[in-house]
């Protein structure tokens, strides 16, 4: 425990149990099976917004075409799980039993060769591991070595999400195109719609999150997140302290693709179907928001922007349909302009200030009320200034001033 | 091109921007252990030599030869990692991190991305941080965030994230523009020590500072050399004078 907390400080420790409590223990209480399910899905997105907050909050790159790898890895379990659904005995109504219904309806009479190898769960689980990760890998590559970063790295990516989704549409005797793989049954002949393999699949899924949340800040706090952190801010001092920039972006891209796909992979496990709506631009775009409203530079923050912004969506969309994209777009303005951070950057700068003035101050002076951050006159604040004492995650921040400016970042 | 002793040999070095010839067949050596300073009115092309030495801008034509290796064709990192290191005209440091982690990541291991995640801060790596803050003179601001120095302390900060790697040849650009007097008297008897065993090119405007610190004197205008040598030799030549110095 010394040791963990040596590793993680005390307040990311905080953070991270809390959030266990809320994802592991409160949720389960308190939400029927339906809404567990729906939140399951939800927290498959928190795999990406942690991965964003690694590569756009750490590393400063922002993607705009994550879905693609969300897509790939979810695509990769769903047509192993397609595969095993359609055994002959169940597709024999079929002009060529034992293939996917899809591949029957587009005159396909003979399983292409490169589905084989997704009879095998090992090989599933592999390529939505590593299929994702190569794309990143090329794409990453092709760009970082040529340096090209910034807005022109978004578009690109952009055009990556809409090539992906006209090809799986274009495709859709391999792919099942725009309807994309429905009816995933059983998983080794486990029934993966019972509500037992929900509650299961929910507590998988968690788990994994909170490996990958672990995983993540691990590397924040090894030399390599420092160094994506300089690199971010001074591109230049790394690149001639020695350092070949490109390979660090890489390899965080990569990273972020590999988190995307187990995120996919679930995804298509608890909503058991997959579809080209959630590798396009659209999709890839809500989840840079998720990462976004919950703060790009706390991993737990992604988690609970995702969760935020998906509950909102579900109840919007239910109540007010017309409205719900309205509302998205100025949520993501708001955010931006307002508070850069996210919530989690709110937290930092006002809740976490005044929660530890309230405990320090208590047994001295319980007269005077906890002071929040002393805000000076408006009229000439227009920035927070934060004096941080460095590397103590539980130390005390003292900001100086209220209110913040749009360019605090 | 032919192999030397010295420790930097720039031979017809040519860079040209759409026809502008930035830098026009210079021919610049540099020994061992030498503190050169180049001088030069605006535009002359000082900056534009750094950055072709360390590989920020490629050449036209010519060649960089240090320690007798071609460093034209490598790649910035691979320049660094040879030894030559390069400070930017303003303070280019991190300003988010602590002083401590500034010159942590400055440290020559673990450059690889897998090299920098296995990277575990020795006890060798703190006494060699420990060591360079006792140079540069912050050895009280380890924990400060670097981004609430004074500018001197940014300048002579990154002078120490540079000397974190040893290198060879360090070039300086305008190490003390913005500098109060006393932090360029400091400045002069730092470079004075850590100049003992490298070599070094400084960009400089202030005369006095030149006079104090450097060896020999490079007067550089229109991308070319106008004239070499020692500081009172340059000051009376009267080309200097007429281009740069003034009457």
């Amino acid at each position: 425990m010394t040791k963990l907390r040596h590793w993680l400080g005390t307040s990311d420790i905080a953070g991270i149990v809390i959030l266990a409590l809320v994802i592991l223990v409160v949720m389960p209480l308190t939400a029927d099976i339906f809404r567990l399910n729906l939140i399951g899905k939800y927290l498959t997105y928190a795999f990406v917004a942690v991965g964003l907050v690694m590569l756009w909050g750490y590393g400063g790159i922002l993607s705009l075409g994550q879905g693609v790898f969300f897509g790939l890895g979810g695509y990769c379990m769903a047509m192993f799980l397609k595969l095993e659904a359609s055994d002959p005995e169940s597709t024999k109504i079929q002009s060529t039993p034992g293939i996917p219904d899809f591949m029957d309806w587009n005159q396909i009479t003979q399983l292409p060769l490169w589905w084989e190898p997704f009879r095998h769960l090992p090989f599933a689980i592999f390529a939505l591991l590593f299929v994702p990760t190569l794309l990143a890998f090329i794409v990453g590559f092709a760009m970082f070595k040529r340096r090209v970063g910034g807005v022109y790295f978004a578009i690109i990516t952009q055009a990556v999400a809409l090539v992906l989704t006209v090809l799986i549409i274009g495709q859709q005797g391999y792919t099942g195109g725009v309807n994309g793989m429905t009816d995933l049954k059983t998983m080794l002949g486990w029934d993966v719609r019972t509500d037992s393999a929900k509650y299961i699949l929910y507590y998988a899924n968690a788990i994994l999150l909170f490996g990958a949340i672990f995983l993540c800040r691990w590397i924040q706090k090894s030399k390599l997140g420092t160094l994506l952190l300089a690199m971010r801010d001074k591109e230049d001092r790394v690149r001639f302290s020695g350092y070949d920039v490109a390979n660090f972006k890489v390899f965080v891209f990569c990273l972020a693709a590999m988190l995307c796909g187990i995120g996919g992979a679930m995804f298509a496990l608890q909503v058991g179907f997959m579809s080209p709506s959630f590798v396009g631009i659209v999709p890839s775009i809500e989840m840079v928001i998720f990462a976004a409203v919950g703060g790009r530079n706390s991993l737990v923050g992604a988690v609970y922007g995702t969760l935020l912004v998906n509950f909102g969506k579900t109840y919007f969309s239910e109540s007010f349909p017309q409205l719900w994209l309205f509302l998205m777009a100025a949520l993501f303005i708001g955010v931006v302009m307002a508070f850069p951070n996210g919530f989690a950057g709110l937290f930092e700068d006002f809740v976490k200030p005044w929660l530890l003035g309230k405990r320090e101050k208590k047994p001295e002076t319980p007269a005077v009320p906890p002071v929040a951050p002393v805000t000076m006159q408006d009229d000439d604040v227009s920035k927070t200034v934060t004096t941080r004492t460095v590397d103590s995650g539980d130390a005390v921040s003292a900001p100086t001033t209220g209110r913040m400016g749009p360019a605090t970042a | 091109m032919s192999n030397s002793d010295f420790v930097l040999a720039v031979e017809d070095l040519t860079v040209s921007f759409d026809g502008f010839k930035a830098i026009d067949n210079l021919t610049l050596y540099v020994d061992r252990g030498e503190l050169r300073v180049i001088i030069g009115p605006n535009g002359a092309g000082k900056t534009t030599l750094l950055d072709l030495i360390c590989g920020r801008t490629k050449s036209s034509g010519g060649s960089i030869k240090f320690k007798n290796q071609e460093m034209t064709e490598l790649a910035e990192h691979a320049i660094v990692r040879a030894g030559i290191g390069r400070k930017f005209q303003t303070p280019s440091i991190y300003e988010n991190l602590s002083v401590w982690k500034n010159l942590e990541v400055s440290f020559p291991r673990g450059r690889g991305v897998f090299g920098a995640l296995a990277f575990k801060c020795t006890d060798d790596v703190k006494a060699r941080i420990e060591e360079v803050a006792a140079e540069i003179g912050l050895a009280d601001q380890l924990s400060r965030e670097a981004g609430l120095l004074s500018h001197g302390q940014k300048q002579w900060l990154e002078i120490g994230m540079l000397l974190m790697q040893d290198p060879e040849l360090l070039m300086l650009d305008e190490p003390i523009a913005g500098m109060s007097v006393r932090e360029r008297e400091l400045t002069a008897e730092l470079l004075a020590r850590i100049g003992k065993n490298r070599a070094m090119i400084v960009i400089e405007h202030d005369m006095d500072f030149v006079k104090k610190i450097a060896h020999k004197v490079t007067v550089m205008h229109q991308g070319k050399i106008l004239a070499e040598g020692p500081m009172d030799k340059v000051q009376a030549d009267p080309r200097v004078i007429d281009v740069y110095l003034g009457h």
